[in-house]
C-alpha cells in the first residue's frame, strides 16, 4: 500500500499535520488579518520550524481561527468548531481534520502538501516510506551522507543516529508511544450516542402515533387468558407454564 | 512467507473441525434430546378428548359452543 493516501489519516500523520496547522494558522492570522491570500506560501522550512506545543494556544487565536476557516465555508470544520469548540481541545480538532490539503485550499498562507511527488510517513506496517525524510541537507549532513559511502565500521554511534535522523523522522519506539487518542474516539462516540438519544425521546414524544388499545392491559390479561384456553404451545412454550389445576402460573 | 496459507491451515483447520463437532455435540444433547425427551413425556399422560372438552367449555371454537349456550 502505497504511503500518500493512507497516510492522510494515520495518527502520527495527522498529528504532524496538526501541528503544521496550528502553526500556519497562527502564521496567517497574524500576518494576514484581514484574510487576504499571500504572492506566495512560506517556504516548507519555515513551516516545521517552531515546535509549537499543543497546549500554548489562547482561546482568542483559537477563535480567531474558526473565524478564518469557517468564514470559507469548510463545513465540517464549520461545524465541529461551532458545535465541539469550547470543548474540544486542539487534539480533538487535529482527530476530526483529515488532511491540511483541505484547508489549504482557499489560498491564505497555507502551503499544499503536493500528494503527486511520494511522501514521508510515520506508520508501523510501512517501515520504509516512499522517500526519505530530509530532503534539504546542511553542510555537515551532506558530508556525513559522503562519510556513509565508504566502510561503515568506521562511523560512531552519533553519526549513525544522525544518519537514521536524516532517513527517519522517528524511531519505532517514538511511534508506538501512546497518544491517548482513544479518549477522543470514545468521547465522540458517547456525544453522538447522547444526541441520539435526545433525538430518540424528542422522537417518542412528538412523532410516535397513539399505543393501539390492544396494549391496554385489561386487553392484555382478556388474551392471555385467550391463549391459555387454547393451549397455546402446551409442551415447552406458554401453556405449558400454567398449572391448570390449581389455576395459577407454575 | 512462502506457504503461508498452508501453514496458517495446518494449523486452523484441525481447530474449526473440532469445534464445530463439539459445539454440534452440545447443542444435541443440551437441545435437541431434552426437547424430545419433553414431547415424549407430555404426550405418555396426554388425553385429547379431556383437552378438547377444556378448550370447549373455554369457549374458543367456532364450531361447537360451550355446553350451556
Amino acid at each position: 500500500m502505497p504511503c500518500c493516501f493512507p497516510c492522510a489519516g494515520t495518527r502520527q500523520e495527522q498529528r504532524a499535520k496538526g501541528r503544521q496547522i496550528s502553526t500556519l494558522i497562527q502564521v496567517s492570522t497574524s500576518q494576514h488579518p484581514d484574510n487576504r491570500p499571500t504572492a506566495k506560501p512560506p517556504p516548507r522550512s519555515e513551516a516545521y520550524h517552531a515546535d509549537v506545543p499543543l497546549n500554548t494556544t489562547t482561546q482568542p487565536s483559537l477563535g480567531r481561527a474558526r473565524a478564518s476557516t469557517s468564514g470559507h465555508g469548510r463545513t465540517m470544520l464549520h461545524l465541529t468548531t461551532g458545535r465541539l469548540g469550547s470543548l474540544l481541545t486542539r487534539r480533538g480538532i487535529m482527530a476530526l481534520t483529515t488532511s491540511n490539503v483541505r484547508m489549504a485550499s482557499h489560498g491564505h498562507a497555507v502551503e499544499q502538501a503536493d500528494m503527486s511527488v511520494p511522501m514521508y510517513c510515520d506508520r508501523i506496517d510501512t517501515p520504509l516510506p516512499d522517500r526519505i525524510y530530509k530532503d534539504e541537507l546542511s553542510a555537515t549532513e551532506k558530508s556525513l551522507k559522503q562519510k556513509e559511502k565508504g566502510p561503515w565500521a568506521q562511523l560512531t554511534d552519533e553519526e549513525k543516529l544522525a544518519l537514521y535522523r536524516i532517513s527517519f523522522k522517528s524511531t519505532y519506539a517514538e511511534m508506538k508511544q501512546p497518544d491517548g487518542e482513544w479518549k477522543t474516539v470514545v468521547a465522540g462516540m458517547l456525544f453522538f450516542f447522547g444526541i441520539t438519544g435526545l433525538i430518540v425521546i424528542w422522537q417518542g414524544i412528538y412523532v410516535y402515533p397513539e399505543t393501539p388499545h390492544t396494549f391496554a392491559p385489561e386487553w392484555k390479561a382478556k388474551q392471555a387468558q385467550r391463549m391459555l384456553d387454547m393451549r397455546v404451545n402446551p409442551v415447552e412454550g406458554f401453556a405449558s407454564q400454567w398449572d391448570y389445576e390449581k389455576k395459577q402460573w407454575k | 512467507m512462502r506457504g503461508l496459507l498452508a501453514k496458517k491451515l495446518k494449523f486452523h483447520l484441525p481447530i474449526a473441525f473440532a469445534l464445530s463437532i463439539v459445539v454440534a455435540a452440545a447443542f444435541k444433547y443440551t437441545v435437541t434430546e431434552p426437547r424430545k425427551q419433553a414431547y415424549a413425556d407430555f404426550y405418555k399422560q396426554y388425553d385429547a378428548m379431556k383437552e378438547f372438552n377444556a378448550m370447549k367449555e373455554a369457549g374458543i371454537f367456532e364450531s361447537v359452543r360451550p355446553s350451556g349456550e
